[in-house]
């Protein structure tokens, strides 16, 4: 078990690469979920706007 | 079977189709990761002693030349979209090249990345000038220059063509890196990186680099679908079926 994380004295090459790739591509997924959270609350006050106007 | 493939053409159609896309891809991601991760950690190992010993850092070669790739790939089809939607002025094209640029861009610079992590052990420095090192940089400030492009345009059409020309002109760059390293005569290659080869590869390193660049491609498809989602509905704000999706997702 040890011997997998220190690869040979090449973990901080190997576990490098690899943990700032994975780092990115979540960091990727949780900005888009927070983008579309964002854009529904946007688009939803949009909408109570428009509901508003129509009402007056 | 009879499939009207222009039905997709259109934002609503193609919106509700990339959403029952997504989880298909997520699934196929992981399930793929899973395998090309395990393959490559555990089913590689005789490579570490022999005639030929490998040391441990050869295992940065699944995500590297994957998401190198990837970086060229992702580029490609960008302007395939980008190209489509100045012949056709066809929406959905601009959307889809503009939702592709910020994947291709995460992978460009993971090539980068990995490509330095790997240098450092094997060659002995993080960085060098090398053909095919400078072009995937300058790969990598096309997918920036893109999205600046976009961004600092604020008429969204002319942003669209704008950016699109833009990507057409940078598509020089995917041939320029392919043949850094791959020029007919070897002694014409000034370069530090390896030449590739993918017949002189071991089948179990194959298998794995392969297992996981289909993983990022399916990784790419979602992340992509997802900003295309939204870049759909902030474009077609002010439509009728937006507003009808935003009334069915009140009631829920």
């Amino acid at each position: 078990m040890v011997e997998f994380f220190v690869q040979g004295g090449y973990a901080f090459f190997v576990w490098g690469a690899y943990g700032v790739t994975a780092l990115l591509l979540v960091a990727e997924v949780i900005q888009l979920r927070a983008q579309r959270r964002a854009l529904f609350v946007r688009l939803n006050r949009l909408n109570r706007t428009r509901e508003l106007d129509k009402n007056q | 079977m009879n499939v009207n493939w222009f039905k997709f053409a259109s934002p609503p159609a193609f919106y509700s189709l990339a959403g029952r896309l997504i989880p298909i891809f997520w699934g196929l991601t992981l399930t793929l990761l899973v395998i090309g991760l395990y393959w490559g950690f555990f089913q590689t190992t005789d490579q570490l002693g022999g005639s030929n010993p490998q040391k441990e850092y050869y295992r940065i070669i699944f995500i590297h030349v994957s998401s190198a790739w990837m970086s060229m790939w992702l580029y490609f089809v960008m302007v395939v979209w980008a190209a489509i939607g100045l012949v056709f002025n066809t929406r959905l094209s601009f959307m889809m090249a503009k939702a592709i640029a910020p994947t291709g861009a995460v992978f460009t610079f993971l090539a980068l990345w990995t490509g330095a992590f790997w240098g450092r052990p094997s060659w002995g420095t993080y960085w060098d000038w090398d053909p095919r090192l400078t072009s995937e940089l300058v790969l990598f400030f096309m997918y920036i220059g893109y999205i600046a492009l976009h961004s600092a345009i604020d008429d969204i059409r002319r942003a669209d063509r704008a950016s699109a020309l833009l990507a057409i002109v940078g598509l020089v760059m995917v041939p320029v890196i392919f043949w850094s390293i791959n020029c007919p005569d070897p002694n014409q290659c000034a370069a530090l990186h390896q030449r590739s080869n993918l017949t002189k590869i071991d089948g179990n390193i194959l298998f794995a680099m392969l297992t996981m660049s289909l993983a990022f491609w399916m990784y790419s498809f979602a992340a992509t679908f997802m900003r295309l989602r939204s870049l759909i509905l902030t474009r077609e704000a002010e439509s009728i079926w937006v507003r009808e999706l935003l009334t069915q997702r009140g009631e829920q």
